[in-house]
């Protein structure tokens, strides 16, 4: 049975056209042809503007709205394709692989010019792209300059969504069961080392899976995937003459593209190659028991303020997309420029038909979003509280079982770690974690409280929530590596170009004794001491943990806290390091191993700090240098916590971390009668002895006492 | 340069087809029509000589996926001596897993049912 509208009405030139649908937005197939639809609440006048692959000049303009041919008898009528404020045709015969396409808006407004403040910046000199384009050309290779006398930079292309995914779906693994690892696609593989085959991909990430599995990570969380343009701000370091691009990834040009530059396909001729390598490498790691994360960036779009280009949004529908002031300049709360309108209906549909997309057809198991308290503001800027996008987030069907996460701030001041409006089903990246392991490990005295509630899972923020609430990090791709962070006093930023004014000085780091790289040896058995004492105390902390790429070897930036332009060694991972390094990996894999061997320590529910499972002791309990004493005063740096649950194999965990520069004898809870206690990590120890396999912890000869070195840690297990 | 596919049997369930030119969504139609001729035979093994295809777009490579669901789990599908471009992108797109790709005609492989 055929469908009775697969036929052309209407003609304009060569092209047979029909009044299209409007849903889907944006560029869909359809039987004989491609459907268009792109809204704008305040434009009158759009034109759909298509360019075959490369050229320079339109093949042809097809106005939305204007006189046609009728296509079966060539009588000239006027014809309106537009169903209230969404412009939507159906365009038959389209060379699927060959065509490129924009659209051309005008409304009744003004012109406003270029840094003048204004509300609707329509101008027909302008071929913007849509914001619903699945694939988009412009910058197919990673970081090859453009013609910059392109009049249409960024443009749209047609891609297939069929993908055969055999089985595949998202994984639906627990939160309190992962362990993320937070990392760039390209700098994951472009140094020489990685040893792949196309460097710096999507198909790339595929090569390293073994590597993945052996460190023992079931989730990676990738920076943003999506088309950005990687010369947004590009400029030239002034003293090494070195290209600077925009490396992170965080300035939007649109939301439902894989960056094609991330991609091997990247410079084939036909868009759906991208497309179809992201979703191959997505189902390789769920046949892998990998699940994926995106970083999303609703918060503001490559277009910048009223002197930034004009690429998508602001000539589409400047009122609906951007949050103005009431004399029509940008809103900044994202330091960025502008400030993408999120509770406004309009946008806030697109941010959810945006990460539906997402999840639907790439299978991704979970979002985090970037400068996240944004979401939470009304479009003149004030925080809402009940904000309608988080809780459309929060109880979507599609969504129901994505992880959400939340970087609770933004730049305009508003901190919400611990307050972010969750409706029970957000998680947030809780910065109150990393800066108190922090401090603890620099040996700042008095953190010992603030700590017995970071490892716990942070009760006092997330209580009713669940520990899950909380992704524990001490550091992430802003700020310092964890290396870095105890081999560096001060942030060293010179390479950006900045004069090194840019960047947190609240670092809370302390460099051992030597600022940078020595060839002291005590100095740098102190360095790797102290990572694996941060990597210890992460990993069997309750809440969710999350290690940056390259920690797990001791991954250097050379001091450099803000690395969002480099393109070079400064963000790659190094793999020459798990060689050298070796020590640092094995460390990390075990107590990864530990962490997934031992429930207790990934447990949903919060401690309720007495006897629940029967054995005369509570289900998480604090311990000083003197058992059941833990020691809260001003200048302690010392703590130690003890969980007992009746799941076995857990029965009985004590860690301990001694901050101090002096070493310290602890007195070690007594157990019951039948159990011992048996020692899995020790950091005062050389490598290998400084952590044991998992299941066969050697038994301590000394029960009652245990003497800590100096800034070390401790795993025990009592069984 | 125009696509073509012709197919032969080689032997009791084995057919091959012959592949020269572009394979883009303007000639994949040629090739899954063959592929559907092919199919009725119910071959064991269907051996694709892909040394004369110089491009492979994602059209084509849907043949391929296409080929795979007709003919069903039981049977193999051999991809003989492809270019260098049409290799990357079979590997690229994860296609090199459910195929076997052979750089040469290996008739003890291909003819064994």
């Amino acid at each position: 049975m055929e469908r009775i509208d697969i036929y052309a009405t209407h003609q304009f030139k060569t092209f047979k056209l029909r009044p299209g649908r409007p849903y889907p937005f944006g560029a869909n197939h359809v039987h004989g042809g491609v459907n268009f639809s792109i809204f704008s609440s305040h434009a009158s006048f759009c034109t759909l503007v298509l360019f075959e692959k490369g050229k320079d000049v339109p093949l042809v303009e097809i106005p939305f709205r204007g006189m046609f041919l009728d296509a079966q008898t060539g009588e000239p009528f006027w014809g309106d394709f537009r169903i209230g404020n969404v412009f939507c045709m159906t365009v038959f015969d389209i060379d699927i692989e060959n065509i490129e396409y924009g659209y051309r808006f005008d409304g009744v407004y003004q012109h406003v010019a270029k840094g003048e403040p204004g509300f609707n910046r329509f101008s027909f000199d302008n071929i913007l792209l849509d914001p619903y384009a699945r694939s988009v050309a412009g910058r197919e290779v990673w970081g090859t300059p453009p013609d910059w006398n392109n009049i249409f930079p960024h443009r749209g292309r047609l891609v297939m969504d069929d993908f055969d995914w055999q089985e595949d779906r998202p994984l639906e693994n627990k939160l309190e069961d992962l362990v993320i690892y937070e990392m760039h696609v390209r700098g994951f593989t472009a140094h020489p080392s990685s040893g792949v085959k196309y460097r710096g991909t999507f198909s790339a990430i595929r090569e390293k899976i073994p590597y993945l599995k052996d460190l023992g990570v079931n989730c990676i969380e990738l920076l943003p995937i999506y088309e950005f343009d990687e010369f947004d701000g590009s400029r030239i370091h002034p003293e090494t003459g070195e290209r600077l691009l925009n490396y992170w990834g965080y300035s939007t040009i649109n939301f439902f593209s894989p960056k094609a530059g991330f991609a091997a396909t990247g410079k084939s001729k036909d868009g759906t190659m991208v497309v179809d390598e992201l979703k191959t490498t997505v189902k390789t790691l769920h046949q892998n028991g990998i699940e994926v994360i995106l970083d999303v960036v609703f918060n503001h779009t490559a277009e910048g303020n009223e002197f930034g280009p004009t690429i998508s949004f602001r000539g589409i529908d400047n009122v609906t997309y951007y949050m103005l002031t009431p004399e029509g300049y940008y809103y900044n709360f994202s330091g960025t420029g502008n400030t993408l309108n999120c509770n406004n209906p309009i946008v806030r549909n697109m941010v959810i038909d945006c990460l539906r997309y997402w999840a639907s057809e790439y299978h991704i198991d979970g979002f985090r979003f970037d400068l996240a308290a944004i979401l939470g503001r009304d479009q003149s800027g004030a925080p809402l509280s009940n904000p309608p996008l988080l809780e459309s987030l929060a109880y979507d069907p599609v969504l129901a079982k994505c992880k959400l996460i939340a970087e609770a701030w933004d730049a305009g001041g508003l901190y919400q770690v611990g307050s972010f409006p969750a409706y029970g089903r957000w998680a947030e990246w809780n910065g109150k974690y990393r800066d108190t392991l922090r401090r603890f490990i620099k040996s700042e005295g008095g953190i010992a409280a603030e700590l017995s509630k970071r490892v716990a899972g942070s009760p006092d923020l997330y209580r009713g929530r669940g520990t899950s609430a909380s992704i524990n990090f001490i550091s992430c791709h802003d700020g310092f590596t964890l290396m870095d962070m105890v081999s560096y006093n001060e942030k060293h930023n010179y390479a950006n170009g900045e004069n090194n004014q840019d960047g947190a000085n609240d670092n809370n780091s302390w460099n051992c004794g030597w600022e940078g790289p020595t060839d002291d040896q005590g100095i740098n058995e102190l360095r790797h001491r102290q990572v694996k004492n941060a990597a210890a105390l992460l990993l069997t902390s309750e809440g969710v943990p999350m290690i940056l790429m390259g920690d797990e070897v001791g991954r250097t930036q050379q001091g450099n806290n803000n690395t969002y332009c480099h393109d070079n060694e400064l963000n790659w991972m190094d793999w020459e390091l798990t060689q050298k390094n070796a020590d640092l990996f094995r460390f990390f894999k075990s107590c990864v191993k530990f962490r997934q061997a031992h429930p207790v320590l990934r447990r949903a529910d919060h401690f309720q700090y007495y006897d629940t499972s029967g054995w005369g002791y509570p289900d998480i309990s604090f311990h000083g240098t003197r058992a059941w004493y833990p020691d809260w005063s001003e200048n302690s740096r010392v703590l130690a916590f003890l969980l007992c649950s009746k799941q076995a194999p857990d029965d009985f965990i004590y860690v301990a971390a001694n901050s101090h520069w002096d070493g310290l004898w602890m007195e070690l809870p007594q157990l019951p009668a039948d159990k011992h206690w048996h020692v899995f990590v020790n950091t005062s120890m050389q490598s290998p002895y400084d952590v044991w396999e998992v299941g066969s912890e050697p038994l301590l000869e000394e029960q009652s006492h245990f003497f800590m070195g100096p800034r070390s840690s401790i795993i025990l297990v009592g069984r | 340069m125009a696509f073509n596919a012709v197919s032969e049997t080689v032997k009791p369930g084995v057919v091959k087809i012959t592949l020269s030119g572009e394979l883009d969504a303007n000639s994949a139609g040629v090739f899954r029509s063959e592929i559907e001729n092919v199919a009725s035979q119910k071959p064991k093994h269907l051996v694709l000589l892909m040394e004369g295809v110089g491009y492979m777009a994602s059209a084509g490579v849907r043949v391929l996926v296409f080929a795979k669901q007709k003919m069903g789990a039981g049977v193999d599908i051999f991809v003989v001596a492809p270019q260098e471009s049409v290799l990357e992108t079979l590997q690229l797109t994860g296609m090199n897993q459910a195929l076997y790709i052979l750089e040469k005609y290996d008739a003890a492989r291909i003819e064994n049912v």
